[in-house]
């Protein structure tokens, strides 16, 4: 016990000696945090629109200003022909182009189906389609007014985010995210600066058994990825507002549970690497999947069938269920139980596996 | 310190990039962030990442016994979009939207065949799971649409809006969202082999000091920083064409734009990702720190402050203007269109300049940040 501890408080110094390496701890996730929780939207707002209007009545007029009017766009371009809304678009001037033909008022005026035309910019489909319902939404209005408004059919609620805010989304899924990419750069760093200096035999030659040995290079990332999360929680709720409904005891839990389960695949990769370098680039190769698998980026069940399989290794597309759960939605033990225990197997799968690499080198 | 710069010699340039060469070969990381790196991203974007719609599990709960609200259940059933789970309350049903099982649930209220045949229809209760606004977005509007076109077919239907739109989609008419994530892969694949791959290499001769031990020679510091560069050059313009080779046959994106476009395109990219990538190693000149500066700076912006999968319009006005110093900023448009739009010059090249001055700007950091520490 006393050569654990002995052995983590080296490698806790070890850690937090160099101020840049310090820095390096922590400074970059903070950072990650609010560019991420700023950036990361996919919302469509402040675009700039093209309009070629070649009918000019009371409707199109109309049409116009409410589009004017949307906070989503930022500027309507007026367009004099089509090849001036075919450069726009080409150049990304604009997203979209509004067509709306000469017979547009006549048609509207008569009570008849008339359409507006839409170019959208292929090249960027997602923004594309979402731009497409906004402007659907607006057409969909014009005349309105004068008929009395239909009866409400479906009644739709939001729970656990009435509003939708995308920022409760988003914080409560950077803590896994952004804990993956810094808890396994750091856990696959510790044994293989060591290797790389030469100094990881030494300590394989000193009394200290492989256990101990691993126990120790565990403990001091573990500590610094649970400050870490802790400081996204409190940043989470204190600055950027977003309610935090569930337990705290069962959030630390599950941070422990899914850290261990990083710097369990950090140590493979380490065990596996003779420089830093390696160890580096193939935490990072480790990270990507972990990363884009989550679920944070598209939803799981979206995935093909043999990549859902696959998946079952990934320990962030358990937590990050877990953490939006007990931000938003009070989720109670027995589901974060549910969750977790596939993520505390990955951990005592990797953890021995590298144990064992570790001795099978050493002999 | 001039004439270090300036200093230069054919024979000795060839013997430096041929052992730079030799160690990349010799390295498997080098080879797996180069050519393994590209084959996963590619797959992961192709295959697990989709922003498209797709079928959603939502709940349902039928409250009412009638002919109408048994005909709607059936609708929600039968829908291609959804994958209904039923129960006869709302409890358990919620119990397993907290569970994160079920993104959505619809109630059918118990007057509702009564209050349609009344003509005053009560509203089908639509609650999402907020905590992923996204899918609860698509949730809400599956289950209005699907009631929608059920109302149209019991001939309930209000009269629909009198305008409607015909769009159509320039250069991707099917909508694949692959045809921008294969181009905004190529970015992040360059981003990771200029920045990372030389932040690290470089850093580690500095860790062992093999760098002052070069400079002790009659190398110049010229010379040096081209031997650096010009192997790992074509390291990224050699993973860039494997992207869009793959990009071409298994996924099949288009190539619209010439081989050239594209390779012009790239190689102005490559500059300010390799400038960056020395700078970081001659400023911290320590492995750890130096591969954490180069996600931070390099891999992250390329990712999200590009506008490659977020709007850069969408961001808030100073997160805006940081974007204008991320050189993929100038990329991402430059490759989406090379690939599915075709040779636009007038669009690349003001951002080809753009890139060339933030090349230039980070090697002049990265001279500067190499002879303070020399010196």
């Amino acid at each position: 016990m006393a050569r654990i501890w002995a052995m983590t408080v080296k490698e806790f110094w070890a850690l937090v000696r160099d101020p840049k390496a310090r820095m390096a701890l922590f400074m970059p996730p903070l950072i990650q945090l609010f560019v991420f929780s700023f950036a990361a939207t996919l919302e469509v707002r402040n675009v700039d629109i093209g309009l070629l209007d070649m009918s000019h009545g009371s409707y199109s007029t109309e049409f116009t200003t409410q589009l004017a009017g949307s906070p989503n766009f930022r500027e309507i371009k007026r367009l004099q022909s089509p090849a001036e809304l075919e450069r726009a678009i080409e150049q990304q001037e604009v997203i979209a182009a509004i067509v709306i033909e000469q017979d547009f008022d006549r048609r509207m005026a008569a009570g008849q189906k008339a359409e507006i035309g839409v170019v959208l910019d292929g090249r960027r489909s997602n923004a594309s389609q979402i731009v497409s319902s906004y402007i659907m939404r607006i057409a969909a209005g014009i005349g309105a007014s004068a008929s009395s408004t239909p009866p409400e059919t479906v009644r739709v609620t939001n729970l656990f985010n009435p509003n939708l805010e995308y920022v409760w989304f988003n914080l409560p899924s950077l803590i896994a995210m952004i804990g993956a990419v810094s808890g396994l750069a750091l856990a696959s760093m510790t044994v293989a600066r060591e290797r790389e200096v030469g100094s990881f035999d030494q300590l394989m030659v000193s009394p200290l058994q492989v256990h101990e040995i691993l126990i120790g290079k565990m403990l001091p990332p573990l500590g610094i990825s649970i400050i870490n999360g802790f400081a996204y929680l409190l940043a989470a709720v204190f600055i950027f507002g977003v309610p935090f409904e569930g337990s705290l005891f069962l959030f630390f839990l599950s941070l422990v549970l899914y850290n261990l389960a990083l710097i369990g695949v950090g140590m493979f990769v380490s065990a596996l690497s003779h420089t830093q370098q390696q160890a580096f680039l193939g935490s990072f190769l480790a990270t990507v999947p972990i990363v884009m698998l989550s679920g944070f980026s598209s939803p799981v069940e979206n995935m093909p069938e043999w990549l859902q399989v696959l998946n079952h290794a990934n320990p962030a597309q358990y937590f990050l269920p877990v953490c939006q759960g007990l931000f938003l939605k009070a989720m109670p033990a027995a589901d974060v139980f549910d969750w977790m225990w596939p993520v505390a197997l990955i951990a005592v799968v990797t953890l021995t596996t590298s144990a064992w690499l570790f001795r099978a080198r050493m002999e | 310190m001039k004439h270090e710069l300036t200093r230069f010699n054919a024979r000795r340039m060839a013997a430096l990039i041929r052992k730079e060469s030799v160690q990349i070969m010799r390295d498997p990381s080098t080879l797996l962030i180069a050519f393994v790196l590209p084959i996963l991203l590619l797959f992961i974007f192709g295959f697990g990442i989709s922003l498209d719609a797709n079928t959603i599990r939502v709940g349902l709960v039928v409250q009412d016994s009638g002919p109408q609200a048994a005909s709607l259940a059936n609708a929600y059933r039968n829908s291609p979009y959804l994958e209904v789970v039923e129960a006869p309350a709302v409890a358990p049903i919620k119990a397993r939207v907290v569970a994160d099982d079920l993104r959505a649930m619809i109630v059918i209220p118990p007057d509702f065949s009564r209050a349609m045949d009344r003509g005053r229809p009560v509203p089908v209760q639509v609650a999402t799971d907020g905590s992923q606004p996204n899918t609860a977005n698509f949730a809400a509007a599956y289950a209005e649409g699907i009631y929608g076109s059920w109302a149209e077919q019991q001939g309930i239907a209000p009269p629909g809006a009198q305008a409607s739109l015909n769009t159509r989609f320039w250069y991707n008419p099917e909508l694949k969202s692959r045809f921008f994530l294969v181009p905004g892969s190529i970015a992040i694949v360059m981003t990771m082999i200029g920045t990372l791959l030389t932040a690290l290499v470089v850093a580690r001769e500095w860790e062992r000091g093999t760098l002052e031990a070069m400079m002790a020679t009659p190398i110049g510091m010229g010379e040096f920083i081209a031997s650096k560069l010009i192997p790992y050059f074509l390291l990224g313009i050699g993973s860039m064409a494997l992207c869009t080779v793959l990009g071409i046959i298994v996924f099949g994106v288009p190539l619209r734009g010439s081989v050239f476009a594209l390779l012009a395109i790239s190689s102005a990219f490559l500059l300010p990702a390799l400038g960056l990538g020395l700078f970081i190693s001659a400023a911290t000149k320590n492995q750890f720190v130096a591969a954490q500066m180069a996600l931070l700076s390099g891999f992250l912006p390329s990712f999200l402050l590009s506008g490659f999968i977020f709007e850069i319009s969408s961001m808030p006005a100073p997160i805006q203007a940081v974007t204008y110093i991320v050189p993929a900023r100038y990329l991402i448009p430059s490759l989406q269109t090379v690939f599915v739009t075709g040779d636009v010059w007038g669009l690349f090249l003001p951002n080809i300049g753009m890139m060339l001055l933030f090349g230039a700007i980070f090697f002049l950091l990265a001279f500067r940040a190499t002879k303070r520490s020399l010196d």
